[in-house]
């Protein structure tokens, strides 16, 4: 059966590239606006408060972060080998990078939780300061596309992989749009971090 | 990556794997940087460009940037036009 969605696993002629490749990066090109939106958001909201601020090394927990920041560019590192596992033809070090990488995830929300219940217990809510509200939204933000990329893993790690037997490209091409999305992930902690924790 | 011989890929492997190396480094020192209390105004700067260059390798790398196709790069160069016009906009519109 011809699929009714052309050039998903072959470059379309004009662009050069499939069309679930480009599709992704729209997609990921409307994350760093919504991204970009609350970034921009923060970096008012500090200059207009001047030496209000405080600075997120005096009030967050910087060796905590250090670890969530170590523990998401590990898992894009297993992230790129389970593509690469893919191009080798080999389903099994595949299954183990993508699960190495879904674990990483959620060691990541297991510590960031620590993070807010520390906070929750010391009675710092969004509603407790201009800092808090923006550090709350950012991560919080943050944290949700963690869950969305466990979400996507998670599938293309067991059901999902069924394709690899019926269309090995098409399968290939999905991990690969899921590990642009993971990186994509990881970028935006990559500023979060010294934005929120460091300065 | 489909398209690509055994050779071609473990040549890649060895690229992340010193990518990965690099970002750890990266990290560490953003880190360390942060302890020595420098003065707001470089410790943003050096914050940022440590940032930034930490950014463009997993761009790059992780996610194939270097080497992309035209519409992929032509795409992301309109997002990033209007997230520094956004950016800084207020600040021009305050002036």
């Amino acid at each position: 059966m011809e699929s009714l969605i052309k050039h998903i696993s072959k470059p379309h002629p004009v662009t050069g590239v499939t069309n679930a490749k480009l599709g992704t990066w729209c997609f990921l090109a409307s994350e760093i606006m919504l991204f970009g939106a609350l970034f921009s958001s923060y970096v008012l909201l500090r200059v207009g408060a001047g030496t209000a601020w405080p600075r997120g090394s005096d009030i967050l927990n910087v060796p905590l972060a250090t670890l969530n920041t170590l523990v998401l560019i590990t898992s894009s590192v297993t992230m790129v080998m389970a593509c690469a596992s893919l191009a080798l033809k080999n389903l099994g070090k595949y299954r183990l990078y993508m699960g190495a990488t879904i674990l990483l995830a959620f060691v990541f929300l297991v510590v960031k939780s620590f993070e807010y219940g520390h906070k929750f217990e010391h009675h710092h809510f969004p509603s407790t300061s201009t800092f808090y509200a923006i550090y709350f939204t950012l991560t919080g933000l943050h944290g949700l596309h963690v869950i969305g990329g466990i979400v996507v893993n998670t599938y293309l790690l067991f059901p999902g992989s069924a394709l690899w037997k019926k269309d090995p490209d098409q399968f290939m091409g999905r991990v690969e749009a899921a590990g642009l999305y993971w990186h994509f992930v990881d970028l935006v902690w990559i500023f979060l971090f010294p934005v929120l924790y460091l300065l | 990556m489909s398209g690509h011989t055994q050779e071609e890929i473990r040549h890649h492997v060895s690229i992340y794997l010193r990518v990965f190396g690099a970002l750890l480094i990266l990290t560490v020192l953003t880190v360390g940087v942060s302890y020595l209390h420098l003065p707001l105004h470089a410790a943003i700067a050096v914050a940022l460009i440590i940032a930034t260059v930490k950014a463009s390798l997993v761009a790059a790398f992780f996610m194939h940037l270097a080497g992309e196709k035209k519409i992929i790069l032509a795409v992301l160069l309109l997002a990033a036009f209007f997230f520094v016009f956004l950016l800084t906009y207020p600040s021009l519109h305050a002036l």
